[in-house]
């Protein structure tokens, strides 16, 4: 089973967002909880299901990731460009998404 | 152009407090997001990668100045200083909050305009040919039949919950340039032979997962039909149209199936009904919406063929401009000027606030106040005098604005892809960046001539690539991105879909795999007058074939 970890854009304003340990939406990829087991990804989706419920965030998903050298990689490129922001330069002195978030 | 009545105005004002409430009861936990999508749809809010995006109407592609700058502010104040011109003449904004929404909509009612029915499966924004009102070539200024058109389907309760997406498009010239016929309805104006104005009919073109070229189902349609003839044809579609399966909704696939002359024998039938009701348009209402569109009064400006010829001579930049950029009109002492949003090495569509400023200072001072935008994402000012255009052209260089790049190779269309759309499978946009690089030179782009390349980042085909001479489509294959190539696609009156010319491409290869393309079609044009359409059109797909994949012509994409 590939490592697992939830992720969802918040209600008020969509940003993308990864469940950290603590239970809290954070917007940095690198903060998420990691699921390896059946029982912590059952965990991860239902809590997922309840901030759904209590209208924190929308579109939530459990998704594939890898670790490598201590840094999550989500496996789909369209989840690695939710975690690190467009791959284009778009305006002057910005740098992605992850970049204004830290 | 056409300015709100009392009417409009308090429907628009009630729409944003309709909008603000419900948003406040979305956040407040009130209203559920099941219950909640519906309605920010109806209001051009999406949910994409990273944030919300806004899309907002700019009805059959035309602004002024003051609409422009409200533009820009929308991106300073509630975005990050940019927005993105779509090829449905609207601009789209990718980082808005929800929550400020309401405020966004509200500066937007101050100006006209608003975010109603840019998305949802209802009648979207109608579009037009960019040069409206201004090319030579025009029997009449299609925007005034668009504008009808606007009004009546603006909430309307019969076509508010069809089963898709439908889109119509109007153009007044032979020479289409608002690709009529991949639109769900695509109307063209000309004159009979008695010299009154109508329209023929096209019915079922669209792009998509099933891309297909509409049937002209009537070769003459009074203007003071028009509505009641749409309305016949929306009714065949909500009753027929199917509702079970989202891929098979469009109109395109009931003509498919139904066939095209089924189709109009309904169509007709249904019209019989609705004809000498209340939907035929008294001519007095024609006359009185197209007064809205009364070109400005252009005084002769004779002095510019001169000054024109002159400054030509001492700048070579500003004489490719013109050459590129600039459009003949129906004024001789005037120009239609192209301001290319595709600067080399760019992003397709993208303008900053203060390049939309910029763009309504210059349409104030040099272009009667009126600005188009066109549906291959570029900005148009359509009425500048010769003799202005010298100063224009400073501004846009002052404002990077000044790409003589109209209608050649980087002059491409595409959608946000996946660095934006939560649909897309691939990337459009770093795809555009890397050809515009590899063919960026003034004088390669000269000597290839006019190439249309468009890319879409998923099947959904925003970015028109059914329809490119040369398409790009991203899929995603084993997680990665790859992109098929398609050849001979064209949007204009000699419609054609493009056909996919085999296996697909990484994306490191895919700017290497076009030069192919491009060195081949170079290789066998007649000569230089021969466009790559043309010439593709003569020697169809194989040489193309043999140059990309050697002679094991084409595995399957």
């Amino acid at each position: 089973m590939a490592d697992k970890v939830l992720t969802a854009n918040r209600l008020s304003d969509g940003t993308s967002v990864w469940l950290d340990a603590a239970g809290n939406w954070n917007e940095r990829l690198q903060t998420a909880f990691v699921a390896r087991h059946k029982e912590a990804v059952e965990a991860l989706e239902a809590t997922g299901r309840q901030a759904f419920a209590d209208n924190h965030v929308v579109d939530v998903n459990v998704i594939d990731v890898e670790e490598v050298d201590g840094i999550l990689r989500p496996l789909r490129m369209r989840e690695r460009i939710r975690a690190e922001g467009p791959t284009i330069a778009y305006a002057a002195g910005y740098s992605g998404l992850a970049a204004t978030a830290a | 152009m056409y300015r709100y009545d009392e009417f409009d105005h308090a429907f628009v004002s009630g729409r944003v407090e309709q909008f603000r409430d419900q948003v406040a009861r979305r956040l407040s936990g009130e209203l559920a997001e099941d219950a909640f999508k519906p309605l920010r749809l109806m209001n051009g809010v999406y949910l994409q990668l990273h944030a919300y995006m806004l899309r907002v109407a700019v009805p059959y592609g035309t602004l002024n100045a003051r609409q422009m700058r409200m533009l820009a502010h929308i991106a300073r104040k509630y975005d990050r200083g940019y927005g993105h011109f779509t090829t449905r003449q609207n601009i789209q904004y990718n980082w808005p909050k929800l929550s400020e929404l309401p405020d966004a909509l509200a500066d937007l009612a101050t100006v006209e305009m608003h975010s109603l029915q840019t998305s949802g499966n209802c009648i979207r924004n109608v579009t037009a040919d960019h040069f409206a009102g201004a090319a030579a070539d025009e029997v009449a200024d299609p925007r005034p039949y668009a504008e009808i058109l606007r009004q009546w389907s603006s909430v309307h309760p019969e076509f508010s919950f069809l089963p898709r997406k439908f889109k119509i498009a109007v153009t007044g010239a032979e020479r289409d340039r608002a690709a009529i016929q991949v639109h769900d309805i695509g109307l063209h104006l000309k004159k009979n032979e008695r010299g009154e104005i109508g329209f023929a009919v096209y019915v079922g073109g669209g792009q998509g997962r099933t891309p297909l070229v509409a049937k002209k189902i009537r070769d003459f349609l009074p203007e003071a039909d028009l509505l009641s003839y749409t309305t016949a044809i929306m009714r065949v579609y909500n009753l027929y149209g199917r509702r079970d399966n989202k891929f098979k909704a469009r109109i395109k696939i009931l003509v498919h199936e139904m066939g095209a002359e089924e189709l109009a024998r309904q169509v007709e039938a249904e019209f019989a009904d609705l004809r000498h009701s209340e939907l035929t348009l008294p001519e007095a209402d024609i006359a009185a919406i197209a007064t809205y569109f009364a070109p400005p009064r252009l005084a002769p400006r004779a002095e510019g063929w001169a000054n024109l010829a002159q400054w030509k001579k001492a700048d070579p930049d500003f004489a490719r401009w013109v050459r590129q950029n600039v459009q003949p009109h129906k004024h001789p002492d005037y120009g239609m000027v192209t301001i290319s949003l595709k600067p080399i090495g760019g992003i397709p569509g993208d303008a900053s606030d203060a390049q939309m400023e910029a763009v309504a200072d210059l349409a104030e001072e040099y272009a009667f106040d009126e600005i188009r935008v066109s549906h291959e994402q570029n900005l148009i000012l359509p009425h500048v005098a010769l003799a202005d255009l010298e100063p224009v052209y400073r501004g846009l260089v002052a404002a990077g604005l000044a790409t003589a790049n109209s209608g050649l190779i980087t002059d491409i269309i595409a959608c946000p892809g996946l660095d934006y759309c939560a649909l897309a499978n691939a990337r459009s946009i770093p795809v555009a960046q890397a050809i515009s690089t590899r063919f960026g030179s003034p004088e390669r782009q000269a000597e290839i001539g006019e190439l249309k390349i468009k890319i879409s980042g998923c099947i959904n085909a925003c970015g028109h690539h059914h329809v490119g001479h040369i398409g790009l489509l991203g899929v995603e294959k084993k997680g990665e991105e790859l992109y098929q190539i398609t050849l001979g696609g064209s949007g204009d009156e000699n419609t054609s879909i493009g056909e996919i010319i085999g296996r697909g491409f990484e994306p490191e290869k895919v700017t290497d795999a076009i030069e192919v393309v491009v060195d081949t079609y170079l290789g066998l044009r007649l000569d230089p007058s021969e466009t790559f359409i043309a010439a593709y059109r003569r020697v169809g797909p194989q040489p193309f074939k043999t140059a990309l994949y050697g002679d094991k012509t084409a595995a399957a994409a």
